[in-house]
């Protein structure tokens, strides 16, 4: 492919592509002498699929074929709208009406009504919980007011599986424009000028990175680029909602790095539980290279990059970045200590360039937009946007992208919708099992890599946790601990055996058998296991404990000192309870209990004997008047 | 580690072997090839035998300790193969006080097969889990998707027989 034939495809496709805005704002001049006068997409994303958008598609593809409109509407399927809580998604362009919670069935009534009379299908507009009326455009929504869409910005709008249309939205301009008028000096100097800094979670600076690999001597001259996919922290969604919904960006972004630092062979590291991203990244791969993306001399410049894909076997530890080089090269993926750095010795004993899946799709904007333009949003010393994934306690689930220096309480409570069920907020976690929690009192800290570290959390690959009052912070902490001990890959003591007493140690506690020294034990045993585990997934595995213990040690010492869980979650300390007041005898529960610890006459208050209990919970579940509690 | 050895007698077909050594063709004299081709194995048989390890390990020339390294070191590959009935009983509290330790020995003694194991036939294998959420039921087992519940031992062999 040449400049001019993408400058074609670019301008061949950017008539229908105007239409897809998603404030609404279409150019609506293309539309006159434009057989296609309405563009439907569909969220093909894992999440919504999980829920029939594929069905979805195919309905909707099938009502317009049978309605004789093939020519004049585009049905396509596309990536993440963000919100994954109303999935699934159908977004109509150029209005931008977005439907939510669409089934099968609805496929014929919003043909019919809304793309060949106008109306839209009122009853599946999306509804904020806030608000009396529905709210028809996505754009307007509490959700996406205060985001603003840089790594996600074609998700959502594109159909991944079509080069044609990442083109259309200026693709692979940046590659074009980079190998024919930049240096690769050039390139690493715009990038250190933007102040990307790496998304996977320690922040490290994106262009000094890339410099340290561009200046490494490699004796044979190879070098590799590498993609971290192997997305494993429980919570975090982002790298995959990315790779399904636009993995050109990623592509893209790669060959860029390739050209920076002299290198002309990649890999792609995927974890293996995503197929869907997996497929999408093979075909997307496939498709660069028939058009010369990828490959020998690219855009007639001389120079050459390609691509190969990698697939992680279900190991947690393969995110560090030595275990991914040591999987990649097909051993156990065991980390080995640094120094040295992969940008001097990483993959196959070559210089070796690792970013994670967002940083690279920031790459392409950086170098559409400018760097100073990527400078320009954010905070002081973290620039650019940060996707997070939400979850746990919070209306709306799904993934968001805000500046830098947005405040914790904007993205809980206006674009996440808060609490459901008028719960009260406890705790944020951030940085999953590696990361810590943030309370109400840091609430409105502009969140950026700086300021998560001074208040005792990470950044972390982005995965957000909220949690409410009915979660136990110890069960928590516990939690991580548990998924910690799995993953651990057993090549270090300290990670190997401490994790696994820190876990025994929270157990005891949780059962309402520990003791104050216990604390200070595992205080002891958090210090050593930051200090002497040889990598990232050992050095933070105390965070979530640490963290906890800081703020909400009161919540530890109830456990241990009055033997109460004051959430109510740990089994050992909780007991059932049957309401006098309401309990009127009637024999349901004596019944159902697998240990016949319920006594008490017909129609007379029963009673639980809580040594025989085992807390299976059966009794509450039949209980009509609602007589039993937990407490 | 009942994930480490089998007791089913290899059952790969001279159609899956030639299959495999294609893969191993594929991926020779490529950098880090272990690991897709163990992968692609794994598609091919199910599972990692120790037989397919040994084919795997002589085609690309390297020691078997190595490819059961990575074998047994990632979450995804198995060297055991689940059985046609895939037999799980409830370890959950409720079940463990209504006697599922009793539960589980009689099927080890009925099918002579351990926790983790699978029959020589291939046809029965067992593994533990945690609670199912039905504890008015306890003792419970599942074998594929039908949940048993109220076991005695006498009536785990009952059950067993009605599959055979």
């Amino acid at each position: 492919m040449t400049i001019t034939e993408l400058k074609n495809i670019r301008a061949e496709m950017l008539v229908h592509m105007r239409l897809r805005r998603p404030d609404g704002s279409a150019i609506f001049e293309s539309l006159e002498n434009c057989p296609i006068k309405k563009q439907v997409l569909v969220c093909c994303d894992t999440g919504c699929r999980s829920s029939k958008s594929t069905e979805i598609l195919e309905a909707l593809q099938q009502e317009a074929l049978d309605a004789g409109l093939e020519h004049r509407v585009i049905i396509e399927k596309t990536g993440c709208f963000g919100l994954c809580a109303a999935g699934p998604v159908v977004m109509v362009y150029p209005e931008g009406i977005f439907y939510a919670k669409v089934k099968p069935e609805d496929a014929g009534q919003i043909i019919r009504e809304h793309i060949i009379e106008g109306t839209p299908v009122e009853r599946l507009l999306y509804k904020e919980e806030h608000l009396e009326q529905k709210t028809p455009l996505l754009f307007n929504t509490r959700f996406y007011k205060h985001q603003m869409r840089i790594a996600l910005r074609n998700c959502g709008i594109i159909n991944p599986d079509k080069l044609e249309e990442y083109i259309a939205l200026d693709g692979y301009s940046a590659l074009a424009r980079v190998l024919t008028e930049d240096t690769p000096q050039g390139v690493i100097d715009k990038l250190k000028a933007s102040g990307l800094r790496g998304r996977g979670g320690a922040g490290f600076p994106t262009g000094t990175k890339w410099q340290f690999t561009h200046d490494a001597k490699s004796e044979d001259g190879v070098k590799y680029v590498c993609c971290n996919a192997d997305e494993g922290d429980p919570g975090a969604f982002m790298d995959r909602a990315v790779i399904e919904g636009d993995p050109h960006s990623v592509i893209e972004a790669m060959t860029i790095a390739g050209y920076a630092i002299g290198s002309s062979q990649g890999y792609i590291y995927i974890r293996a539980e995503y197929p869907s991203a997996i497929k999408t990244l093979q075909s997307a791969i496939e498709q660069a290279r028939s058009y010369g993306l990828l490959g020998e001399n690219i855009f007639g410049t001389g120079f050459s990059f390609d691509l190969e894909l990698r697939l992680g076997a279900g190991a947690f530890v393969c995110g560090e970045e030595t275990a991914l080089m040591t999987s990649i090269e097909g051993k156990r993926g065991e980390p080995r200590t640094r120094p040295p750095f992969p940008a001097n010795k990483g993959l196959f004993a070559k210089p070796t360039l690792l970013n994670n899946v967002e940083t690279y799709a920031n790459i392409p904007w950086i170098f559409q937009n400018g760097p100073e333009a990527y400078a320009a949003i954010g905070t002081e010393k973290s620039k650019g946007t940060k996707v997070f994934a939400l979850g746990g306690k919070i209306r709306n689930t799904g993934l968001v992208e805000v500046p830098m220096g947005t405040t914790l309480r904007t993205i809980i409570e206006e674009i996440g919708g808060g609490i459901p069920g008028g719960k009260k907020f406890k705790a944020a976690q951030t940085g999953g099992p590696s990361g810590g929690c943030i309370t109400e009192e840091n609430l409105d800290v502009p969140i950026d890599y700086e300021s998560l570290m001074s208040i005792g959390s990470m950044m972390g690959s982005g995965g957000l946790i909220v949690m409410d009052e009915d979660n136990c912070m110890v069960d928590i902490a516990k939690f991580f601990l548990n998924f910690i001990v799995d993953e651990s890959c057993g090549k270090c003591t300290p990670c190997r055996i401490g994790t696994r007493r820190l876990y025994d140690l929270l157990t005891k506690i949780t059962e309402g058998k520990g003791t104050m020294e216990d604390i200070k034990t595992i205080e002891e045993l958090c210090d050593h296991l930051k200090n002497s585990s040889l990598c990232a997934l050992g050095q933070t595995a105390p965070n979530p404990i640490l963290s906890t213990l800081r703020n909400f040690r009161a919540e530890y010492e109830a456990h241990v000192v009055d033997k109460k869980c004051p959430a109510g979650v740990c089994l050992s300390l909780t007991h059932y309870y049957i309401d006098p007041e309401k309990c009127r005898g009637c024999g349901m529960c004596p019944g159902v209990c697998p240990v016949g610890a319920i006594n008490g006459v017909l129609r007379a208050p029963h009673t639980i004997d809580t040594a025989k209990c085992i807390k299976c919970g059966r009794c509450a579940e039949v209980c009509r008047l609602g007589a039993i509690y937990r407490g | 580690m009942p994930n480490c050895k089998t007791l089913v007698n290899y059952t790969g077909t001279p159609q899956q072997e030639e299959q495999l050594r294609q893969v191993i063709e594929k991926y020779k004299g490529q950098p880090g090839a272990a690991m897709p081709v163990l992968q692609e194995a794994q598609e091919i048989f199910g599972y990692l035998p120790e037989e397919v390890q040994v084919i795997i390990a002589n085609g690309l020339d390297l020691p078997l300790s190595e490819i059961y390294g990575i074998a047994s070191f990632y979450a995804q590959f198995t060297m055991n193969p689940k059985g046609q009935y895939r037999i799980s009983v409830c370890l959950g509290t409720a079940c463990y006080v209504k006697g599922a330790a009793a539960i589980v020995e009689a099927v080890e003694k009925h099918l002579n097969i351990r926790n983790g194991g699978i029959t020589p036939d291939g046809k029965f294998s067992l593994d533990c889990c945690r609670c199912i959420g039905a504890c008015g039921l306890a003792p419970v087992m599942m074998i594929n998707d039908e949940v048993y519940g109220k076991l005695t031992p006498e009536k785990v062999v009952e059950i067993l027989n009605s599959y055979n």
